[in-house]
Order: C-alpha cells, then sequence, then structure tokens
C-alpha cells in the first residue's frame, strides 16, 4: 500500500453513477413493450451495463474509498432493478389485457357437435317401476316372449274354453295346436318364479307382451306390462292394496288417491281392479255438469291395472300348498303409465321410434 | 251390458236415486260403469193429438195435409203435414209452438205451403225412439187427449251401460244387475223368473236329450194361431232398442226381450218347418246347417247341435238355421229354452267364429233352472201381443246334475280380507247373493276340490244358487263376502318382504349397455319384432342363413310380416328410414331386445300340461324344448353424420369404424375387450365387415351395410350397423376390475413406423407390437397410417406411440430400446413389418 498510485476512476463518481442511474430509468420509462423492456434490460442491467462496468472499477479505488463507492453502486442497481420490476409488471399486465381482449369469443355460439342420444321411455319406465319393487324387497323376474301355452294359459286358470282366452287376441307360434305363443301377459312369469324360486317369493316382472290389436291411438299389437306376485305365509289383500298404494305414490307422487273395485281375473280370486283419481280433473269431471275431462274419459277415475289374490287353482298347479300360503298378483300396463304420467296421447308416438319423441327423455324418466 | 234404468226399477224398489249413483253402487260391486246414455230429458210439451179433420193440398210436389187437431185446448190446432199414414179420428203426438224435440230442435208456428201451422205431429224417429220411420206415431184409439207423451210412453230413460266380467253370466240380464242393485241399496228384489206355469198336461212338441254332456235341459213350448202381421209394440220396441238390440219382428222381439229380462238365451222355430222329434246331440260326420245369416257351416263332431227328423235345424246356443226360421207367414211357434254345456257352446262359437247374444250367455253360463220360466214367460208375450194360444203342456228334458256344495271356516273371507268379518256378515253376505248356508261340513275327499279345501273352525257348508255357476271354491266364497261388504273398507297395510338380492348382473348389464349407448349419442327404439321374407331377402341373407330359419306366426297382423325377427336390424333399418322420412339425416339409433332363433330338431309342439298338480321337471322340460332359443341381442345403426359440421368446421361422416366402435362401447361395459376380425358376413359390405369376437366366441358384427340392403332398405348411402348378442357377452365378462398399483415411475415413450403390405391387418400388427414388447409395455397407439409413394407400392406405413414405464425403477433408454425392438422384430416375423427407412 505504501507505494499507492491514486487514480482518478470517473466512472465512479457520484454525479456520474448518479447520470447512469437517471439514463437506466428514463430508458426504462420509455420501454414501450415487454421486448423494449428487454433490450433497456440488457443496456442497463446487464453483465456490459454502465452500471456493471462501474462496478469491475471499484478494485482500482483506495481501500478507503471502496465501501463509499460499493454503496453508491449497490444503490443504483436496486433503483434500476425496481424499476425494471415496476415497469415489467406494469407492461405485462397491458399486454394480458390486450391479448385477453383479443382472444374473446361469442360464447354463445351452438355446439352440437356430438350427437346426443337418449333411452327409450318405456326401458326406463320399466327400470323405475322394477326399482321401486327393489327397494320393498322384490327381485326382477324374467321369462321367454315366445311362450308355452300351459304357462300363458292353463296354469294360469285359464283352461280352453274360459271366455277370457278369446279377449286375449293371441298370437299363435306356428299354428293354433302347437301350444306355443306369444305371451299374452307377463303372468306367465308368475308360474315360472313360483316354479323356479323357494318361498316366499316376492318378484316384480316388466317385459313385453302381445295382443292381435292393430296400431291406433290407443291400442298397439306389442305392449309392455310389469307383472308382481308376492307368495308368503299370511299375505291378504290388505297387504296388496298397501303394496299398490305405495306403488302408486313412488311412480306418481304424495297424494295420489286410489280405489280398489271388483274385477274378475281367472288366475286371482278375489280379484280387483286398482283405479287412481283422475290428477287432471281430480275426479270432478264425473259429476254432471261440470266440464269434461279427456284423460280419464269424464269417468273421473284413471284405470292403472288387475290384481288379486293368487287364485289357490294357480299355487296347485305350481305346487305351492294353498293351505299354508296364500299371495297376491298384480299387474300394470307400461305404455298406460307413460301416458298418464307424461301426457302422451297417442300411442304410435311409443311405437314408432321418431328420435323428436324419444330424446326430450334422457336416461331416466 | 246396456240396462234401461225403467226396466230396472220394475225389479228393484231404488230410492230416489240418480243414474249416475245407481251406476257408481254397481261398479263398487263389480260391475263396473261404461257409460250413460240419457234419453227424452230434452222433449218438452209433446201431447197427445186427435186428428179431427183432414185438408189434402194440392199443387205441391208432395202430399201435404192441413188437419186440425184437438189437443185439449180450447181450440183445435192447426197442423200442415207431410205424412200420410194416418186418417181422422187417430190419436197422434203432437209438438205444440214451444216444444222441444231430441237435439233441441224448438217447434214454432210459421207459415208453410201457404197455411199456418202451429205444432208438429210427430214420427217415432222425430220422438227419438227409433233411428228412421215411415210415417207419424199413431197411438191407440183411447189415449187421452191432452197428456203428456214422453210421461205416457215412459220416453225419459237413462240406460246404464256395464261392463261385464266373463265371469258373471247372470249379470247379462236385467234379473242379475236388478239382485245386484237391491243388495247394494239394501232394497227388496222382485225376481222377474217369479212366475208360475200352470202344470200342463202332456209335453208340446216331442224332444230328447242324445247327449247328457252337451245339454242338461231342454225345454219347448207351443203358441199357435200367432198372427204373422202382429207388430211389436212401441214399449217393446223402445226397450230393445234402448238395451241395444235391433226390434226385429213380433217373435224375435219376445225372444230377445225374454233373453235381456232373465239372462234366458231362447229360440223360435216355425213349428210348420219340424219333422218328428227335436234331438239334442252332437254332429255326425259330413254334416251342415245354412244358419240365418245365410252361411253354409260345414259341422265339427264336438258342435251341439238341435236337430230333428230332417237333420239339423240349429247350433245350440250359438245361431239357429235358416230353414226353420221365423217367417212372415210362421202361425205357429215352437219356444225352445235349453241349458247347454258352457264349454260345447264356447267351442263351438269359436270354431265357427260365431259370437252371438245368446252364445256369450251360454258361455259365461245361464241359470239352469230357467228353461221352465223363461219358455212360460215368453210364449204368454207371444199369446198376448201376437193373438196366439198358448198349448197346454210343456215337453221337458233333463239330465242329472249334482249340485256344487263349497265348505270353508266362517272366517276364511276375513283371512282374505286382512280384516275380520263376524260370522253373521258372512252368512248373510253369502245369502243375499243366493247362497244356502249350512253350520258344519267336511272337506272334501279327493281331487283338485281336496287340495283347494280350507278347513278350520266353524265349518260352513254353502250351496251356491243356480244363477251362479262360477261359486265353486272358498276363494270365490270370499270374494262374495268382501265386495258386497265393500273393497273400500279394506285396510291398506304394506307387508314387509325379505331382503332381496337386488338385480342380477344380467339385469345391471343390460342397464348399463343402454346408459352407454345414449351417452354414445345412441337413441333407442323399441321396434315390433315381426319381419317377413322381404326383410330376409333385403338383408341379402343365402339361402342357407341360419337367420333365414325364423318362427312364423300362424295369425301374423301383417301377412308381409309373419315372422319372428332372427336379428335385430330389420326393426331398426326401418326406424332409421322412418326418421329420414321426417326430416332427419344424422341419426343413430339402437336396441336392445329378443330375436328368436327356433332349433330344427326341438319338437314342433310345446304340450299342455295338467293343471291340478306341478307338473315333473321332464314335463316342464317338454315344453322348454319345444320354445326357441331367445337371446337378449343389441343392435345400433347409423347414417350421416356421427360429428355434425358446424360454424367450427367440417363433421365427420358415421362409418364402418363407429359401428364397431358401438359395439366396443357395449362390450366394455360387459368388461370385455373386442377383438376384431375382417369377415365376409351379411348384410354387411364385404370389404367393411368385422366379425367380433371375446376370445374365441363370435359375439357378433359390425361395419358398414352392403350397398345392396341399403338401397333395398332406401337407407342414407353408407348407413353402417352393428349387432350383438348380448346373452353370449354376458358369461364372457372379466368379472370385477382387479386393480394393479400405479407406478409413481416415469414414462419413456418410443415411437415407431412400420412398413406393411396394405393387406395386412392393422390388428395384427398391434397384437404383434403388444407381445413383442413385454411387461414394461403400458401402452401402444396408432397414430398414423401412411400410404403414400415413400411407403412403397402395396405397402402402408403404420406409426405406432410406445409407452413403457416400470413399476419399480426408472427404465434406462437400453431396457426401452431393448423393449422397443423386441415388439419390432415380433412384428416382423408375424406379418413382415420392417421399420421405415430401415
Amino acid at each position: 500500500m505504501s507505494n499507492y498510485d491514486p487514480v482518478e476512476v470517473t466512472p465512479l463518481h457520484a454525479d456520474e453513477l448518479a447520470r447512469m442511474r437517471d439514463d437506466a430509468l428514463d430508458a426504462i420509462k420509455a420501454a414501450r413493450d415487454l421486448d423494449e423492456l428487454k433490450q433497456v434490460r440488457l443496456a442497463h442491467a446487464g453483465d456490459r451495463s454502465p452500471i456493471a462496468l462501474a462496478n469491475r472499477e471499484i478494485g482500482a479505488l483506495p481501500p478507503a474509498a471502496r465501501a463509499d463507492a460499493g454503496k453508491r453502486i449497490g444503490g443504483a442497481r436496486k433503483a434500476v432493478a425496481e424499476a425494471l420490476a415496476e415497469r415489467q409488471a406494469q407492461l405485462e399486465a397491458e399486454r394480458d389485457e390486450r391479448v385477453l381482449v383479443e382472444e374473446t369469443v361469442d360464447v354463445t355460439l351452438p355446439w352440437d357437435r356430438a350427437p346426443r342420444g337418449a333411452r327409450h321411455p318405456l326401458t326406463t319406465l320399466q327400470e323405475r317401476v322394477a326399482d321401486a319393487f327393489v327397494a320393498m324387497g322384490y327381485e326382477v323376474a324374467e321369462g321367454p316372449e315366445l311362450e308355452g301355452e300351459w304357462f300363458n294359459f292353463d296354469a294360469l286358470n285359464i283352461s280352453p274354453d274360459h271366455p277370457a282366452r278369446s279377449e286375449h287376441d293371441t298370437f299363435f307360434v306356428e299354428s293354433v295346436e302347437s301350444g306355443k305363443v306369444l305371451r299374452t301377459q307377463t303372468s306367465p312369469v308368475q308360474i315360472r318364479a313360483l316354479l323356479g324360486r323357494s318361498l316366499p317369493v316376492y318378484v316384480v316382472s316388466p317385459g313385453k307382451v302381445f295382443r292381435t290389436d292393430e296400431l291406433d291411438a290407443t291400442h298397439t299389437p306389442v305392449f309392455h306390462q310389469v307383472e308382481g306376485l308376492a307368495i308368503d305365509e299370511g299375505l291378504t289383500m290388505a297387504h296388496l292394496k298397501g303394496t299398490l298404494d305405495r306403488f302408486a305414490e313412488v311412480m306418481f307422487g304424495e297424494g295420489i288417491t286410489t280405489r280398489f273395485r271388483p274385477n274378475y281375473f281367472p288366475f286371482t280370486e278375489p280379484s280387483a281392479e286398482m283405479d287412481l283419481k283422475c290428477f287432471v280433473c281430480r275426479g270432478a269431471s264425473a259429476t254432471p255438469g261440470n266440464p269434461p275431462c279427456r284423460t280419464c274419459k269424464s269417468e273421473g277415475w284413471i284405470e292403472w291395472g288387475g290384481c288379486g289374490m293368487v287364485n289357490p287353482r294357480v299355487l296347485v298347479a305350481c305346487g305351492v300348498d294353498p293351505a299354508r300360503y296364500s299371495g297376491f298378483a298384480f299387474g300394470m300396463g307400461i305404455e298406460r303409465t307413460l301416458m298418464f304420467r307424461h301426457n302422451v296421447e297417442d300411442m304410435r308416438d311409443m311405437v314408432e321410434g321418431d328420435v323428436r319423441f324419444t330424446l326430450p327423455f334422457g336416461m331416466e324418466v | 251390458m246396456k240396462i234401461p234404468l225403467s226396466w230396472l226399477r220394475e225389479y228393484v224398489d231404488l230410492p230416489a236415486v240418480t243414474a249416475h249413483e245407481v251406476a257408481d253402487a254397481l261398479t263398487r260391486a263389480g260391475l263396473k260403469l261404461e257409460a250413460i246414455t240419457s234419453y227424452g230429458h230434452d222433449i218438452k210439451n209433446v201431447v197427445v193429438g186427435e186428428v179431427l179433420a183432414i185438408e189434402e193440398l194440392s199443387g205441391f210436389k208432395k202430399p201435404i195435409r192441413h188437419c186440425q187437431v184437438e189437443v185439449g185446448e180450447a181450440a183445435p190446432r192447426e197442423i200442415v203435414c207431410g205424412a200420410t199414414n194416418f186418417q181422422a179420428g187417430d190419436r197422434v203426438p203432437v209438438a205444440l209452438p214451444g216444444a222441444v224435440l231430441p237435439g233441441g230442435f224448438e217447434i214454432a208456428s210459421r207459415k208453410t205451403y201457404g197455411r199456418l201451422s202451429d205444432g208438429m205431429i210427430c214420427s217415432e224417429a222425430e220422438l227419438g225412439v227409433a233411428e228412421s220411420s215411415p210415417g207419424i206415431l199413431v197411438l191407440s184409439p183411447g189415449t187421452p187427449i191432452g197428456v203428456d207423451v214422453v210421461e205416457l210412453l215412459g220416453l225419459r230413460d237413462d240406460v246404464i251401460e256395464l261392463e261385464i266380467t266373463p265371469d258373471v253370466g247372470y249379470a247379462l240380464s236385467v234379473r242379475g244387475v236388478a239382485r245386484e242393485a237391491a243388495t247394494a241399496f239394501g232394497v227388496p228384489f222382485r225376481d222377474p223368473a217369479d212366475v208360475t206355469p200352470p202344470d200342463g198336461s202332456g209335453p208340446a212338441h216331442p224332444a230328447s236329450i242324445a247327449d247328457p254332456s252337451a245339454c242338461d235341459r231342454f225345454v219347448l213350448r207351443e203358441v199357435r194361431g200367432f198372427d204373422p202381421a202382429a207388430e211389436s209394440p212401441l214399449w217393446l220396441r223402445v226397450r230393445l232398442a234402448r238395451s241395444g238390440v235391433r226390434p226385429v219382428s213380433l217373435a224375435v222381439d219376445v225372444t230377445n226381450y225374454v233373453m235381456l229380462e232373465l239372462g234366458q238365451p231362447l229360440h223360435a222355430f216355425d213349428a210348420a218347418t219340424l219333422t218328428g222329434e227335436i234331438v239334442v246331440r252332437r254332429a255326425e260326420p259330413g254334416e251342415t246347417l245354412e244358419t240365418l245369416d245365410h252361411v253354409v257351416r260345414a259341422l265339427h263332431p264336438e258342435d251341439v247341435l238341435i236337430t230333428d227328423g230332417s237333420g239339423v235345424i240349429s247350433m245350440a246356443g250359438t245361431m239357429g238355421g235358416l230353414k226353420t226360421e221365423i217367417s212372415g207367414e210362421t202361425t205357429d211357434i215352437v219356444i225352445e229354452a235349453a241349458h247347454f254345456s258352457p264349454s260345447g257352446v264356447a267351442r263351438m262359437s269359436r270354431r265357427h267364429n260365431l259370437v252371438s247374444e245368446a252364445s256369450k250367455r251360454f258361455e259365461r253360463g245361464v241359470d239352469r233352472e230357467l228353461p221352465l220360466y223363461a219358455s212360460w214367460k215368453a210364449a204368454r208375450l207371444l199369446a198376448e201381443l201376437g193373438g196366439g194360444t198358448i198349448q197346454p203342456g210343456v215337453t221337458h228334458a233333463e239330465a242329472e246334475v249334482e249340485p256344487v256344495r263349497v265348505a270353508m271356516p266362517s272366517g276364511h273371507p276375513g283371512r282374505v280380507a286382512g280384516i275380520p268379518y263376524d260370522r253373521e256378515t258372512v252368512v248373510r253376505r253369502l245369502e243375499q247373493v243366493g247362497c244356502t248356508v249350512q253350520a258344519g261340513g267336511a272337506a272334501p275327499a279327493g281331487g283338485i276340490a281336496a287340495r283347494l279345501a280350507v278347513t278350520g273352525d266353524d265349518m260352513l257348508t254353502v250351496t251356491p244358487p243356480s244363477w251362479r255357476p262360477d261359486l265353486t271354491d272358498p276363494n270365490d266364497l270370499a270374494e262374495e263376502v268382501i265386495r258386497l261388504e265393500g273393497y273400500e273398507k279394506l285396510p291398506s297395510v304394506l307387508p314387509a318382504a325379505p331382503a332381496g338380492a337386488g338385480l342380477t348382473e344380467g339385469q345391471r348389464l343390460r342397464r348399463r349397455v343402454g346408459r352407454a349407448l345414449a351417452g354414445a349419442g345412441y337413441v333407442e327404439i323399441l321396434a315390433y319384432p315381426f319381419m317377413g321374407e322381404r326383410d330376409l331377402d333385403a338383408l341379402q341373407l343365402p339361402a342357407d342363413d341360419e337367420r333365414r330359419l325364423a318362427v312364423r306366426l300362424a295369425n301374423p297382423l301383417s301377412e308381409d310380416e309373419p315372422l319372428m325377427r332372427t336379428t335385430l336390424l330389420p326393426g331398426l333399418l326401418r326406424t332409421l328410414v322412418r326418421n329420414t322420412g321426417r326430416g332427419f339425416a344424422d341419426l343413430t339409433l339402437f336396441e336392445t331386445g329378443l330375436v328368436y332363433r327356433p332349433d330344427r330338431e326341438a319338437p314342433a309342439t310345446a304340450p299342455v300340461l295338467g293343471v291340478d298338480r306341478r307338473p315333473t321337471a321332464e314335463e316342464l322340460a317338454s315344453i322348454e324344448s319345444a320354445l326357441p332359443d331367445q337371446p337378449v341381442r343389441v343392435a345400433a345403426v347409423l347414417a350421416g353424420e356421427f360429428e355434425r359440421s358446424g360454424w367450427w368446421g367440417g363433421g365427420r361422416t358415421a362409418s364402418w369404424a363407429d359401428a364397431i366402435e358401438a359395439a366396443r362401447v357395449v362390450a366394455r361395459e360387459a368388461g370385455v375387450e373386442l377383438s376384431v376380425r375382417a369377415d365376409r358376413h351379411e348384410p354387411w359390405h364385404p370389404g367393411r365387415c368385422a366379425a367380433l369376437y371375446a376370445g374365441d366366441v363370435l359375439v357378433g358384427h359390425a361395419g358398414e351395410l352392403h350397398p345392396r340392403v341399403i338401397e333395398a332398405y332406401g337407407l342414407p348411402p353408407r348407413t353402417a350397423a352393428m349387432e350383438l348378442e348380448l346373452t353370449r357377452l354376458e358369461p364372457l365378462s372379466a368379472g370385477p376390475v382387479q386393480v394393479s398399483s400405479i407406478s409413481a415411475y416415469p414414462v419413456a415413450t418410443q415411437d415407431v413406423a412400420l412398413v406393411v403390405a396394405s393387406a395386412t391387418p392393422v390388428a395384427e400388427v398391434e397384437a404383434a407390437l403388444r407381445e413383442g414388447a413385454g411387461d414394461l409395455l403400458e401402452s401402444v397407439r396408432l397414430f398414423d397410417v401412411y400410404t403414400g409413394a415413400q411407403a412403397g407400392e402395396g405397402n402402408k406405413s403404420l406409426a405406432y406411440a410406445l409407452r413403457f414405464r416400470a413399476a419399480d425403477r426408472t427404465l434406462t433408454a437400453e431396457e426401452t430400446t431393448a423393449a422397443r425392438d423386441a415388439a419390432v422384430a415380433l412384428a416382423a416375423e408375424r406379418t413382415g413389418a420392417r421399420l421405415r427407412g430401415a
């Protein structure tokens, strides 16, 4: 240190550094976009920037002056860095604003690129019915659509001469003597359930059935029913009524009024018809003088389905002891139920497969 | 069954209730209201008048009369009338000015044909009692002048139409309905059959029963000196018409009237046409009969017939013969009232497709005790109205019939209902039905009756009345008690079923398949499962195709579609065309349902087993083996754009690939990975048809349809389809998914481009890559297919991305490359693939 030769180091002068800093700040301020700011950063904060170069000169200063100069450089660098960061944030915000505005789309544009699907309401209604009974502990039983005559008629106490037999408008397979028919009802599944399951039996059976009716607004030769069967010890008509009341509530909502009235089916004795109070006119149209009702044809009630206590003769044909077991059975038309529940006026809409009918139903009914 | 309320009131003292109230009570008892029709309530101010003088007016196109009519007022009325079937002194109905006729037709004073017409002389049609009438209604001479015609003729009435179930034949009569109404209102019932025929001396026309299984009672009475010109009185015609029976002639009208009132079908023969003894028997070979409807019918050996010396004269309880019919010259009438076998009549009626009011009643059961009384009532009416005389005596042939007795504990109806009825109630209700009830009783010893027997304390022995042949079992009696006590009084109790197992795997699968396809954009349809040979031809099925072996219906709805479907495609294709025709071009449809596949070896008939016991396993198997196989299938068809074009750019036309993907969607739900092989299988395009396999099991086909199929059905071009047999797919399911741990190590990707001959199936290349790559391979994906010049003539270049990952380490480049090379090597060995550029 004794031979120290003091040299004037101009860049480290305070006013010189202040100028460099101000130049940098001016340039930062003047940068109009992020690209310019990048150039400014390189020029004023990079390795070759005046301040960086000045910093290298610190070593040439006498030790006593170094701390002072270092402090001045540090101050300048900090000011430049802060200004850069601030300007960077400012320009980024401006860019984002501009770019996001440019990217604006019309979100009201339609989008139907992928096809839309749906399940047929007759299918999903059968599932809903099945679910209602599965929730009560029933199982879903099935049987063939092309059925033995014995299952469809004889075992159900519909003897060959029974008037009910000719009322069924049966499709015969191959010939009327073949012993084979398209099932006219889901009731043969009762027989299959009694022959194939162990007691007690609680089953529900939705499915396709066939009658030789021409298609019109209220008839279709191929339609769907749901059959229920419960065989246990001590079952009564009161249990049948309780079950169907619950079922009606599940299908049509709380507050639905039901009615049991005597009817006749060979496979149940006693037999009943389950009517629903018309939920359009609430039964009012049946009183003369009130406006007519299309839904119930001014009867005040809608026939929903047949039911009754399983005829002991059916139990005998299936080898079930009627002295020990009793039970009930019921059957409802799925198409009718869909008509009431969804205001379908023409049966043809359900069978033609027009996508306009089915699409609104989606996945559930 | 249509019942005029006035007729009902003759036999029941109904309180002052409306027709609706009566109908409601009957509905509650099981006779359901169909409709109520009101008659005559809108007729006002029509009175009886006497024609004092007639002036014939001339100069008009038709005869016109100007009449002076006395109507019980200060002065006669002048009335212009166009009818000529009356004369001065006749009593006629007169609608006075201000009168209203059926349909709201109002009568006013007016000038017509140059004269004042101060009212109208009415015909039956104008009064609403006939559909048409040739002239005005001339009343009997003693009819009091000025009285109200509607009251006088009983024109004001309500007709209740009831739906009668097949078990209660007795309710097809005023008698039966009146009995139910009396019980429902708790008022007395007067039996219209309660008449006392005189003790006749000797038989009428001779008759006998040759076959007691066909007929167990046969009664004949004779009326002689009947006036064939006698007409049915107005009241009779009105009652018949309102009951839905067309008036014909007095003799026929009387038999119909008695049938409607009592429920006993009657037949009237012209005595002059009968030859010798009448015999009830079954048909002999070759016999025929020309019936009243002019049809010559070939008779069946089991037909129940009325015959005489000349041969067959009538089909018992179904329809009479033409030859012995009552004619315009008949003066001597033989009335037949019988009790025929219900099944005998039922079968005959069905065999000949001949349903009559008589057959309907015999089939459902007619009161066996009625013939003597009904025939007497008819004879009396014929004599009264037709001026004949009843011949003394009656022919009465009968066969012994054992009455039915049913034993049950008095508590049985309550145990069926779920609400107790005391003994007194049970007995009272059964007696109201007409049963005789005695205390005590033993269960029957054998047969079906023993199996149905109900035993317990306080046994009752019940003898049902002759008009209720439907009451044979304890539960029949229970129903009578419960319905008369009121179904509406039954409590509502939800039983506790044992816990169930929920849906089966198969049921769940069908639901999943439906949801998955709908989620993939398909719309479900439910087509009729019928098809015709036309469909099989349109599908281009070869002559020996198994799908041509179809179940044929004996009585199809349409002769064009007599077959049960063996494939779901015809219904789907027709529905697609229907939707196309309604303006929808882009369509994706599916159906799940049964197909019916008969077995050539199966027995032709399914036996009809007995019902008095559980069939044996062999007996049940004999039915099952005669039924065709009925597997569940799912099929889809698609046409137009599968991905729609729009403002975003072009769409993508549905293709064979979408059809195969639809099959994969289904298979995935079954937990089955499908493998695809090229196939030639109608109705698909021979170059665009995929056979779909689950392992080695063929489960279906998919692809683009054959252009000829597209043309035959009128389908949009390039329509594609798939069909899978769910029943075959279901058992192949892999079961519950087994999870392997998820590796956290990085993936290593290697792309390879392989050149193979154009005809090489890609599926084979991929399978070789998979197998060759070994366990480290995570996935392989074909991302490009190139067929340009650089791949070489007759070749294609396949670009695959292979992803490798190990469960326990980061793979080295050497490991990954080795696995890739092994994959390529196996592909090369199996398919001749070589690396592109190599």
